[in-house]
């Protein structure tokens, strides 16, 4: 068992823990995050991705992507896919 | 990392402008730029009469938040859809408490109370979009937003659209050539026809991040959660793709879209020649603009007609404003 200090993350109503002297942006992506994709909270207060989580920090990750209204019946594009949108003129209304 | 402005702790970090602001500097800057770009893309003016379609979301509630803030005669419509798991009330209580902490009117339309449905009803019966409720959901938020802001005589109808949200689509329609689609994406979409309403996006040119952090800042009290139906949507889907490409390389997301508003103005889209807009007509049944033939009706009222048949739900209102209740 490490005895090195960590830092607890709550994302949604998941907890992760992560070694202290990590940068946010790369406790983001140790936990299988995308840093654009997350903001992260101490305190009511934004930390950018730079700052250097120490012991004892207790920090909120906060998604910020939404998103859903636009037609979700294709599956990622594959060719057959591709072909049978443009065939029926599809697209996306702006 | 420090303020670009004063020195302080920074905020927020943005990487595509190579600016990092602290809380008291964004929240005076987000402000500022959206004034910017509404005047850049001739959104409206002071005299405007405005309608705000608010969903519960970041992206909607700040930016009413700013145009109230910028001395903008504001409105907001809220559209109950009866999405499941709680999110329509939810939302809908965050939509009425913003409102009533600022003194501003909101108008709500209760899809289900209005017409006879819910929306993941009228998804299953009107068995359009493939089991999933967004293209039902898209369609009708679309009609009733357009017909409350003629009906209630808005001179313009505004959305909280982000700069993640017009990539993810004009990716989308990038990839598919859908010429007719990216002709018409743009800050501004003019009233062409009688009965259409002008929509604008005020926030079209802001990072999806950095609405989340003018909400967190400004202490908006939204709904974090997602809508349940959007978990695997392709906008999701292609947003993903986009924040990897700009981990790798910031500011591509915000040069997509410039330089495509740039391609347009240059000349690189010509306006396909549209039937549809060229015959728009009123609709038999709602005097709704639209291109369907026949006195079968424009797709809303076609898709309320299966529902009717199974439910025996009500026809479409005659004139929605008397539905809207004002809260």
């Amino acid at each position: 068992m490490s005895d090195k200090p960590l830092v607890k993350l709550k994302y949604r109503n998941k907890d992760y823990e992560v070694p202290a002297g990590m940068t946010v942006r790369d406790a983001i992506k140790k936990v299988g995050l995308q840093p654009e994709t997350v903001l992260a909270v101490l305190d009511k207060k934004l930390l950018t991705d730079d700052t250097v989580l120490r012991e004892g920090m207790d920090i909120k990750l906060i998604a910020v992507i939404s998103g859903g209204t636009s037609p979700p019946a294709s599956p990622p594009p594959l060719l057959s896919a591709v072909v049978r949108v443009q065939e029926r003129g599809q697209g996306v209304r702006p | 990392m420090k303020c670009k402005k004063c020195g302080e702790t920074a905020a927020l970090n943005m990487r595509q402008h190579k600016l990092a602001l602290c809380q008291e500097h964004f929240l005076e800057w987000l402000p500022e730029q959206t004034q910017r770009f509404i005047e850049k893309y001739k959104m409206f003016t002071r005299e405007d009469k405005i309608l705000v379609a608010v969903s519960g979301g970041k992206d909607s509630l700040s930016l009413w938040d700013i145009l109230h803030r910028l001395g903008y005669q504001a409105d907001g419509l809220y559209i109950g859809l009866g999405i499941e798991q709680d999110y329509s009330d939810e939302s809908r209580r965050l939509s009425e408490e913003f409102a009533a902490a600022r003194g501003l009117k909101l108008n709500v339309v209760e899809i289900e109370s209005t017409y006879g449905a819910t929306i993941p009803e009228l998804a299953e019966i009107s068995n359009r979009g493939h089991g999933k409720p967004c293209s039902v959901c898209g369609l009708s938020k679309r009609y009733i937003m357009n017909r409350a802001a003629h009906d209630g005589d808005y001179t313009v109808l505004v959305t909280g659209h982000n700069l993640d949200d017009e990539v993810a689509v004009l990716m989308q329609n990038t990839l598919n050539w859908a010429g007719g689609y990216l002709a018409r994406q743009a800050p501004v979409l003019e009233a062409s026809r009688p009965g259409l309403a002008r929509k604008a996006k005020p926030l079209c040119r802001f990072y999806e991040r950095e609405m989340a952090a003018y909400a967190i800042l400004r202490g908006i009290d939204y709904i974090y959660d997602e809508c349940p139906h959007a978990l695997g949507s392709t906008t999701l889907w292609y947003k993903e793709i986009l924040n990897n490409m700009e981990e790798k390389r910031p500011g591509v997301k915000l040069q997509f879209y410039i330089s495509f508003l740039q391609a347009k103005e240059e000349g690189l889209f010509a306006q396909p020649a549209d039937a549809g807009a060229a015959n728009l007509h009123p609709c038999d049944q709602c005097g709704q603009p639209t291109s369907a033939p026949g006195p079968e009706g424009c797709s809303f009222c076609r898709m309320w007609d299966k529902v009717r048949a199974v439910k025996g739900a009500r026809l479409p209102a005659e004139v929605l404003a008397t539905n809207l209740m004002q809260i």
